[in-house]
């Protein structure tokens, strides 16, 4: 197999694909949202608690691909207990880390989304759940698609 | 039998390495490679004939009407239509669907009336509908993809003004019974639409056998160029039909009191057409035919019984669509991994298929599906292309360890 491949379908990803961490619904949701990756059929619903300007608790459920469950599984993780702006910062860093394969020193297990950007049409199943999150914390209604 | 090897010749992309592997070309639902003979006719037109059709009276004008009008003539005789007036030339099957619900459908409509298509259509024949004051009614489909046809016959009612179904599904590969849908519909005075976009680059196709009232199909998904395409009307039909859009070339004369309309099919064919791909697809259909659509069957209807029996053998894969008749596609799925995964490690074997919804997202939805894996095959594939496939599946599962 080439290395691209496993560089992408890292062992964390399979996991966080097979067990997604903060799976389901949050009953006491501050914003919900909705995404949707026409290309595959990928499709988010985002929960978020916010309170005081910080991300209490983030849930999702949905249907997608290893990479975009992944993702959405690891950003749940991550952004858990962060401010929104913490979040936002790490959404850019993220972001271009997936683009461009550079800058993933500083964002831990989010690191492993680096071999993202060698398959450029995959970066958008990367960054669904990101544009998702930043949907339902500013409390928007409509759907986020990635077209 | 075809001989593959000297048909592969002819199409100069396949001799295209992707990722430094010879390119395996399974997305042929989607649009098929063109062999050289297309594009040369396409180059030429440009470098010997170039001009605007059926208004100029010098030379080059007059070569390219009779080009143009030749390659109706080759697309009625390909259909088996009774007169080239009966072939309009548009974008694609998408248009020519589009053409038929609103200048065949349309003014017909009353109050409360439906227009029955069945479970299995493109989005194409199902959106162009719904921008009708119709009520839409879905023929039903059972699990291996078929048609119910029984259900289809109960729906059609007093109400039904018109019915549209595919010839061959894009999703599942299912082939209707189209004659015999035909048959039902007009035994209630209802005429049909087919749409044969996946029908045509894989069998014979014969109009008037069919007994369909209008046929439809693209260029580029029979080894043409994209931008071009046919709809067939009985002629009968077409001759009531007021213009679908307006402009140049579809009038006889034009004031401001008050304007005449062309003849058809000129009055369907509105701004200066897409001459070089009329031209192109001309070609197509000359290629086509010189292969021979019987042994093109024959051939594609051996790789489709290959394939089914080389990917059942996949560990963890399940075919999507198991239909007493199937041309064209194959949809699979493998347990837990997602078809765009599955497309992403396939492109990096050299090995081209689709994965997604196939613009058939209500079939998804029948098969509790969001997306589905597709292999979809042309006269140039070989039984060495799907052992290539079945091998890039293992590496999915082996990657997954679904």
């Amino acid at each position: 197999m080439s290395d691209e491949l496993d560089d992408l379908y890292q062992e964390m990803i399979l996991d966080h694909y097979r067990n997604p961490r903060n799976a389901g619904t949050l009953p006491d949701a501050t914003g919900v949202a909705r995404g949707d990756n026409p290309l595959c059929g990928d499709k988010i619903e985002l929960f978020v608690r916010v309170k005081g300007g910080v991300i209490e608790d983030v849930r999702f459920r949905g249907s997608g691909c290893a990479i975009s469950t992944a993702a959405a599984s690891l950003m749940t993780s991550v952004v858990k207990g962060k401010s929104r702006e913490e979040a936002e910062a790490i959404f850019g860093k993220y972001h271009g880390m997936v683009t461009t394969g550079q800058g993933g020193g500083d964002l831990g297990k989010l690191a492993v989304f680096a071999g993202v950007s060698e398959f450029p049409v995959r970066v958008k199943c990367a960054t669904l759940a990101w544009h998702t999150l930043r949907a339902a914390i500013d409390g928007k209604r409509e759907t986020v698609s990635t077209e | 039998m075809t001989d593959v090897g000297r048909l592969r010749a002819d199409f100069p992309i396949l001799r295209t390495e992707v990722r430094g592997k010879p390119l395996v070309y399974l997305d042929n639902a989607a649009t098929t490679q063109k062999p050289k003979i297309v594009i040369d006719a396409i180059g030429r037109y440009y470098e010997e004939q170039n001009s605007n059709v059926h208004r100029g009276v010098h030379h080059l004008s007059e070569l390219a009407t009779k080009l143009y009008e030749d390659a109706r003539v080759r697309t009625a005789r390909f259909l088996n239509a009774a007169d080239p007036r009966e072939i309009v030339f548009v974008r694609g099957a998408t248009e020519a669907i589009n053409l038929v619900a609103q200048s065949f459908v349309r003014p017909r409509l009353r109050s409360e009336d439906e227009v029955l298509v069945t479970h299995m259509e493109h989005h194409s024949n199902i959106v162009p509908w719904q921008l009708l004051p119709a009520v839409l009614r879905v023929a039903p489909i059972d699990d291996a993809g078929d048609l119910v046809l029984e259900k289809f016959e109960e729906m059609i009612s007093e109400r039904t003004r018109f019915v549209a179904v595919t010839h061959v599904s894009n999703a599942l590969g299912t082939v209707n019974p189209v004659k015999r849908i035909v048959e039902m519909a007009h035994a209630r005075g209802v005429p049909v639409l087919v749409d044969g976009a996946q029908a045509v680059p894989h069998m014979p196709v014969d109009v008037r056998d069919l007994g369909c009232d209008f046929y439809v199909f693209s260029g580029h998904k029979i080894y043409g160029p994209t931008g071009v395409g046919a709809l067939y009307a009985r002629l009968p039909l077409l001759e009531s039909m007021p213009p679908y859009q307006s402009g140049g070339d579809m009038i006889l004369s034009v004031s401001f009191e008050k304007t005449i309309f062309n003849h058809v099919p000129h009055r369907f064919e509105a701004g200066t057409p897409n001459i070089e791909g009329v031209i192109g697809l001309g070609a197509a259909i000359d290629y086509v035919r010189g292969a021979g659509l019987d042994a093109i069957a024959a051939h594609e209807r051996d790789l489709m019984d290959y394939a089914t029996g080389v990917l059942s053998r996949v560990k963890s894969l399940r075919i999507v669509g198991t239909a007493r008749e199937k041309a064209g596609a194959i949809s699979f799925v493998l347990d837990g991994v997602h078809p765009h995964d599955v497309g992403t490690i396939l492109d990096r074997e050299g090995i081209a298929i689709r994965t997604g919804h196939h613009c058939a997202q209500p079939v998804m939805e029948r098969f509790g599906l969001a997306a589905t894996a597709r292999a979809s095959f042309a006269l140039y594939n070989t039984r060495e292309e799907i052992d290539a496939l079945a091998a890039g599946l293992r590496r999915v599962v082996e990657v997954f360890r679904a």
